[in-house]
């Protein structure tokens, strides 16, 4: 097998794979199977479509280190675009199927209950993460182009909490959810530790070297 | 996005009832004989076994109530495929998933306390206890969804007054089932139990007398399935449904406010009264509106969930929002 072939073909396999939720979703909503209320079937679909998307794509990173396949960093920015994506169709959902535009409603939501805030703002915060994704944005944003990304760690936990805190009393799948994303978290603060430990070791033995000298 | 509304055609509608309930008991006595057969093959012996739900059997004799509303009703299907039911599992599907655990024979309802005529009725006892009759009723979810229901069932205080309450009597708490072999839902998980079992509920004597609730053995003319709180539930039509316990076993006449399942879960979300009310939300979302299952847009959640001619009265001279 060729490993040039195989991987021009990796990318656009990845990409129609991160297409099968929806076309599931489309599927059956043509053959009229999305349950006895389709909009809730919609919604938590999607929304949880979204959040998976965003914890794989959290995950990059990671993975990329453990494993040191360094290519993985090349989906990195589909995915965060499927799961803004999903995200946005979630939303789509809420305030088309679920509310009709009903404005005053709406608003009021989003101001008064916490859970719709947490989904409202991860999703403003995706917003700009989306634009900026595109190569030009990168190169002209230079290094703020990393610091304005890091926000996607502000909105998975915000993503995570809107689920945790709509539900009424079983709270398992949300804290699936929470565990994966606290692991993902955990794993770059514990990088960074680790990281600065060496150089802090490095400081201290400058310090004693040149009192040595001294 | 294309939705398509579920089709009005009950299943039951399709197939004539004779030929399918034909068809059902063939099924069933194949099964049987199947098992029969292996387990004999087995060498085990058989006790066959006397607990099937009767589910799907035609309930005869039943009356119809100018308590019924007309409104378009939600067929079979829906009613019997979107439940909340955590006993039988926490997902809208799970509870008719689920249902064949939950056998209802034998089954007995243990009513006592504050009466002077304390009795343990058994199912079969208590479905001939008073005329049967269909009462077609909205019913709101707290969840802010709603159905229209045709119940088959008798008033409430027809089982109250055989019992002869005292007059210590002002409340009555109702408890469901607790046997998590026969209620998967009871099993702890690994955050412990998702509510506190048994499931209990309760009503203030004058709300438990009312007409308008009931205690419903049946649904669209037959025996109820599990996945609705067979084989005997209650039925408070102005009030969320989760006040509408299921699955009695025990109904208790006490003097003090009785504890409620869900006001013990979380006390500021689910108060003791709990009826429909547009305007007081649950502290998480809305409910001033709400989704009647089959239709696209909402509703105005109406005041009582539109009984409150009828039951408004009750409730005279409370701060709803305080009581709520």
């Amino acid at each position: 097998m060729n490993f040039a072939i195989m991987r021009s073909w990796l990318k656009p396999t990845a990409f129609a794979a991160c297409l099968i939720p929806f076309g599931q979703l489309a599927y059956n909503a043509y053959i009229g199977d999305l349950g006895v209320n389709p909009i809730d079937t919609i919604t938590r679909f999607t929304g949880s479509w979204a959040l998976i998307f965003l914890l794989t794509c959290l995950a990059v990173t990671p993975l990329r280190r453990i494993t040191g396949w360094n290519e993985l960093i090349k989906f990195r920015r589909m995915l965060g675009l499927f799961a803004f994506s999903y995200a946005l169709t979630h939303f789509a959902t809420y305030l088309v199927l679920d509310h009709f535009f009903n404005w005053p409603a709406i608003g009021k939501d989003i101001l008064k209950r916490p859970y719709v805030t947490a989904g409202f703002t991860a999703l403003m915060i995706m917003l700009p993460l989306a634009l900026t994704s595109t190569a030009a944005m990168i190169r002209r944003l230079g290094k703020r182009w990393q610091q304005l990304h890091r926000l996607v760690y502000v909105a998975a936990i915000a993503g995570v909490i809107h689920f945790y805190w709509l539900v009424k009393a079983d709270i398992r799948r949300p804290a699936q959810y929470g565990f994966v994303l606290a692991l993902l978290l955990g794993y770059r603060i514990a990088m960074k530790w680790v990281k600065r430990k060496p150089a802090a070791v490095a400081r201290k033995s400058a310090v004693a070297r040149a009192q040595e000298i001294s | 996005m294309l939705i398509r509304k579920p089709a009005d055609i009950k299943s039951s509608e399709i197939t004539p009832k004779e030929l399918y309930l034909n068809r059902r008991q063939f099924i069933t006595s194949a099964a049987a004989a199947a098992v029969t057969a292996g387990a004999a093959l087995a060498g085990f012996e058989v006790l066959r076994p006397a607990t099937q739900a009767h589910a799907g059997e035609k309930l005869s004799n039943i009356k119809k109530s100018s308590y019924s509303i007309d409104e378009k009703q939600n067929s079979f299907k829906d009613i019997t495929s979107y439940n909340n039911f955590y006993e039988l599992g926490v997902d809208k599907g799970d509870p008719a998933e689920n249902a064949k655990y939950l056998t209802t024979r034998p089954w007995t309802v243990a009513v006592e306390g504050e009466v002077k005529k304390p009795k343990t009725l058994d199912i079969d006892a208590l479905m001939k206890l008073s005329p049967l009759e269909e009462r077609v009723y909205r019913m709101r979810c707290v969840e802010a969804w709603s159905m229209v229901i045709p119940w088959v069932g008798f008033p409430l205080s027809a089982l109250i007054k055989q019992v002869e309450p005292t007059n210590n009597a002002k409340f009555i708490q109702f408890v469901t089932l607790l046997d998590p072999k026969r209620m998967p839902g009871q099993k702890p998980g690994i955050f412990g139990n998702v509510l506190d079992w048994p499931y209990v509920e309760g009503l203030r004597m004058d709300e438990a007398m009312h007409p308008l609730a009931i205690l419903s053995v049946g649904l669209y003319g037959e025996i109820l399935p599990a996945q609705n709180g067979a084989p005997i539930r209650m039925v408070v039509p102005w009030k969320y449904g989760f006040k509408s316990i299921k699955s009695i076993v025990k109904v208790r006449f006490v003097e003090t406010q009785p504890k409620t399942a869900w006001n013990t879960m979380q006390a500021q979300e689910y108060g003791f009264y709990s009826n429909v009310n547009p305007e007081v939300d649950h502290p998480r979302w809305s409910q001033a509106t709400e989704r009647r299952i089959g239709e696209f847009l909402r509703r105005k959640t109406l005041m009582f969930n539109g009984y409150g001619e009828q039951v408004a009265s009750l409730y005279k001279g409370m701060d709803l929002k305080k009581y709520y």
